[in-house]
């Protein structure tokens, strides 16, 4: 249509409605006699984004045919092998329906598909907990140094004294961070980060006689925290949360007895509700012998303004890949430091890193009282090059005031939407607020409704459904990474779907509208699952 | 700082909105005496350029520009330039894990198609999407079969990479799994006689790695007949998937828990890397991690979701098959564009070329030194025992800027002084003579051994 691409007369509006008329005479979706892309620009103009070309792209394998390649060896330059001889029945003749395709291909395929996600670099991602906020290139530079890209994880220590350095200075980093007084960065995830806590919280009850059986997690906790401790080996008792969705401080008392080895608790918690009893919390812990487990998931809120070490946290883990600005990658890797107070030190995975009588760093195995390891080698070292450098970028100023924007953010959004959205809790919020979709389930539409026709508009959605201890959660979290411009547009998007579930919740409940593909069949693709593609029998 | 998009202007205009008067009113839910009144002591804020230097400086001091036959878990493989041109588009970088399938098809049918690469490369049904790395994917395979089994014992062969015996031995400690372990033979292969008398009726699974931590490829079928005459499950380990090029792979196995780092994954001082958990269809449901699958949309368009999150620890909680949430999504991208690269006949020859280098590599250190394990087949690693103390030999190395092989005392003291060699496509001949000259050097007082080593060949 480069007739109407060109014609520069036309309105934004009244080009989108010529373009969308064209588009629609593809499906014909009508509702109320009007069709269905009419109503979507007369009710509302959506300022962030555009429908654009987005170019189709089959599986890798339907593309794959003998004899095309995108690799090239070098000649060899020892003697060849009768691999036949050496392998014998070992040797593998067939490589199945791996795929065979050029150089090319491989580019648009990967770059094809990445065109269908949507991403941080496009826009807010305002997923609650999850802390999406910007990933700066110069970590994904540093990273790729030659020398510590290369590095082998067993060269000799006097031959890696810059990794070690590297180690040692983001730990001496997240220490003051976190106010705690040691720490591992073995664990690869936050999970594994909690895994690692909970092993030494065992272990340090395990030291002074009895292990103890339970771990204590407040109903608004992250489902990890549970699978955690059951593969510790406790068990799992549930602590209600008050009307303000906090610790409830009288049950908490109640409920502690020897028999809890830690509590749980996410701070500023899941609702993004700072736990004003925190010390109190950890009072009646300690009183009777147990540990505070903090989850840093929400971290994003405290650095530079306050430390888990100074109200009482005894072991807590940290997500690089949320606070320290790691990517997410589209799901991993992410890396779970864990912090600790001299009470658990000696209780660290190994190897832990030491500075030696020499001057120099190096890694120490003898640790008698250790879990153990966690992981393979030291950790996700990539991802510690890149949080370092996110440290040095900021400095302390610079942390302060990523922590102050990160909850100015939020605090903006709320205001944006109270009273649009149903606050359930109206505790003050930190660095993420959660609505819910009381009002629009009135008509019907539940939060992943409203989630879907978020993307319509250009952004992300915010975590729906978590955390359980609200009805159809809508879990906000803009991160500081985000303009007033962008949150602004966010609010309005949000009102505007707002207003359309007033009008045609059906609409709302049919979105999303302009993706590449609309609403997927969940239940077929677990019931009947498709998990590999196979060649046509 | 730089990575603000705030004006002062901006930040008053939002307070006014908001209705407070600073930033401080903002920060009251947290009570007064845990408010850090003081700036944090870490480095001041830098320049971009001065991070680049200080990270610059710090791989100075890390061996850059050596040459190196390290192995043992973390290989030094070509990685093709296309693979990081890829990964650093911020559609892959700066997204999210795929719970919002129609915002994020890209990195599902990514995933779907690294799934369905690594089932048949392993031989097995399906794959998961990744775990952390091969050492916590080996210990969650343990605990999947005990989950499958209904059964608390794992049997374990003592050349299964020491780092990830240490993790499944931290991971069932309170599970109540016992272990055992199994020695090997003078082939290098696990002893099968010890392994049929450990295993019993109460054994959940039986825990190989092949080629194993010496490099000696194992005797799967052998393996999997014990383990499965005692309704005990085989879990497979892979340290070194670019063997899957030219190795058999271990199609007896029930469950595959494999390392990729060798497809396409920089060392890294050791992370991230990427495991990777691949089993029988029959298993699925207890396999822990993500999972993408094929079904299609309201209008019958092929689309890609998670699924079988019921597993999963955001559904299940405390019942979930593992706790893990995070994986390693952006290298297995890499891994999966490294798999598409090479494909089905690049793999195939990038693994003889390993083959090649490492049979030549042996074949010239067996003139000076005793290289063991030498009946059984090998791939990429092998085992050279010196009368010299290798750390000794790998000093003098360093002089020349090669890193030797990895002494093997730590781990295995009856070994005394033998060294793990590695041999890739990036060994050159050249740095093999060098190598082998050097520690022919040192082992020049020594009877010269039988010229050719016993290479054989079954």
């Amino acid at each position: 249509m480069p007739q109407l691409l060109g014609d520069r007369r036309l309105s934004d509006l009244q080009w989108h409605r010529r373009m969308d008329g064209a588009a629609a005479g593809n499906h014909r979706s009508r509702t109320n006699g009007k069709t269905l892309t009419d109503k979507y620009f007369m009710k509302h103009m959506t300022r962030k984004a555009t429908r654009h070309i987005s170019q189709n792209e089959g599986l890798i394998f339907e593309k794959s045919s003998p004899g095309k390649a995108a690799w090239k060896l070098p000649p060899l330059d020892v003697p060849e092998v009768d691999t036949s001889k050496l392998l014998g029945k070992q040797e593998r003749k067939d490589l199945g329906t791996m795929p065979e395709v050029s150089e090319i291909e491989i580019i648009r395929h990967f770059t094809r598909l990445s065109t269908w996600n949507y991403a941080i670099d496009l826009g807010m991602f305002p997923l609650g907990s999850c802390t999406m906020k910007y990933n700066p290139r110069v970590n994904e530079f540093v990273s790729r140094v030659e020398g510590l890209a290369n590095g082998h994880p067993y060269q000799p220590e006097k031959i890696s004294q810059g990794a070690l350095h590297i180690l040692k200075t983001l730990s001496d980093c997240l220490i003051e961070i976190t106010g705690m007084d040691a720490i591992t960065l073995q664990p690869a995830a936050g999970a594994h980060g909690e895994l690692t806590g909970l092993l030494m919280v065992r272990a340090y009850h395990h030291s002074k006689g009895h292990p103890r059986k339970k771990i204590l997690i407040p109903d608004s906790a992250h489902g990890t925290n549970p699978a955690t401790a059951a593969m510790v080996g406790y068990a799992v008792e549930n602590l209600k949360s008050n009307e303000s969705g906090m610790v409830d401080v009288a049950a908490l008392a109640a409920q502690m007895n020897e028999d809890v080895a830690a509590l749980m608790v996410t701070n500023p918690n899941t609702l993004g509700v700072f736990e004003h009893d925190i010390h109190e919390i950890a009072e009646i812990m300690h009183a009777k012998g147990g540990l505070l487990y903090m989850d840093g998931a929400n971290m994003n809120a405290l650095v530079g303004k306050a430390r888990p070490g100074d109200f009482g946290v005894d072991v807590m883990h940290l997500n690089l890949h949320k606070t320290f600005s790691t990517p997410h990658g589209g799901g991993g890797p992410g890396s779970g430091p864990v912090a600790v107070k001299r009470i658990l030190e000696p209780f660290l995975p190994k190897p832990v890193v030491v500075s030696k009588a020499d001057g120099t760093l190096g890694f120490d195995y003898n640790r008698p009282q250790s879990v153990g390891r966690v992981r393979a080698f030291y950790g996700n070292f990539g991802m510690f090059v890149r949080a370092l450098a996110y440290i040095f970028a900021n400095g302390p100023d610079g942390l302060r005031q990523t922590t102050e924007d990160a909850v100015l953010n939020a605090n903006y959004i709320r205001k944006g939407l109270e009273g649009t959205y149903d606050l359930p809790y109206s505790t003050r919020s930190m660095h993420e607020v959660v609505f819910s979709d009381k009002v629009q389930a009135k008509k019907g539409v539940r939060t992943m409704d409203i989630a879907k026709r978020l993307i319509d508009y250009g952004f992300h959605p915010y975590t729906t459904a978590f955390p359980l201890i609200v009805s159809g959660a809508m879990m906000i979290e803009p991160t500081e990474s985000e303009p007033k411009e962008e949150l602004d547009l966010f609010i309005e998007a949000m009102k505007s779907i707002a207003a359309e579930v007033e009008e045609d919740p059906q609409f709302v409940l049919d979105s999303p509208h302009n993706t590449r593909i609309s609403r997927l069949d969940e239940v077929a693709a677990a019931r009947k699952p498709v998990l590999r593609w196979k060649p046509e029998a | 700082m730089r990575y603000l998009p705030k004006s002062p202007t901006d930040r008053e205009a939002m307070l006014k909105a908001i209705g407070v008067k600073s930033i401080d009113d903002l920060f009251s839910p947290i009570p007064e005496k845990y408010r850090l009144d003081r700036d944090l002591a870490v480095p001041r804020q830098m320049a971009e350029s001065e991070i680049v230097d200080w990270f610059k400086q710090r791989a100075k001091e890390n061996g850059d520009g050596l040459t190196s036959f390290l192995g043992a878990g973390a290989y030094s493989h070509y990685r093709p330039v296309v693979i990081d041109a890829l990964v650093q588009r911020g559609e892959f970088l700066t997204s999210y894990t795929p719970y919002q399938a129609e915002y994020a098809q890209g990195t599902l049918q990514a995933i779907f198609e690294f799934q369905t690469m690594v089932a048949e490369l392993t031989g097995m049904d399906l794959a998961n999407a990744s775990m952390y790395d091969g050492s916590t994917g080996a210990a969650e395979a343990v605990m999947m079969a005990v989950r499958i089994t209904g059964k608390h014992h794992a049997v374990i062969a003592r050349t299964l990479h020491p780092e990830y015996r240490e993790v499944i031995e931290t991971y069932a400690t309170h599970q109540g799994i016992p272990l055992t372990t199994i020695a090997y033979r003078d082939s290098g292969r696990i002893d099968l006689g010890a392994l049929e008398a450990a295993v019993g009726e109460y054994t959940a699974c039986v825990l190989i790695q092949s080629p194993n931590f010496f490099g000696t490829i194992e005797d799967v079928e052998a393996v999997a007949e014990i383990a499965h005459k005692r309704g005990a499950l085989l879990i497979v380990s892979i340290a070194e998937a670019v063997s899957l090029g030219i190795v058999e792979p271990p199609r007896a196995a029930d469950i595959v828990a494999m390392e990729a780092q060798s497809f396409g994954v920089p060392l890294g001082f050791g992370g991230p890397y990427c495991g990777v958990m691949a089993t029988k269809e029959k298993f699925v449901r207890q396999m822990p991690g993500r999972l993408a699958g094929q079904t299609t949309d309201k209008n019958g368009k092929r689309g890609f979701v998670l699924t079988l999150a019921t597993r999963e620890q955001h559904i299940r909680r405390e019942k979930a098959t593992s706790n893990i949430c995070t994986n390693q999504a952006l290298v297995a991208l890499m891994v999966n564009i490294f798999m598409t690269i090479y494909g089905k006949v690049g793999l195939r020859e990038l693994a003889k070329q390993n083959l090649a280098k490492t049979a030549y590599a042996a074949a010239q250190f067996g003139r000076h030194a005793n290289v063991l394990f030498s009946v059984a087949p090998r791939f990429n690693e092998f085992v050279v025992e010196t009368t010299e103390e290798p750390h000794a030999i790998n000093s003098r190395l360093l002089g020349h800027k090669i890193v030797g092989g990895l002494p093997l005392k730590k781990f295995y003291p009856e070994l005394g002084n033998a060294a793990l060699w590695c041999c890739t496509e990036l060994t050159t001949r050249s740095m093999i003579d060098t190598a082998v000259g050097l520690v022919a050097d040192s082992e020049r007082s020594v009877d010269v051994k039988e010229a050719e080593p016993a290479e054989a060949l079954r």
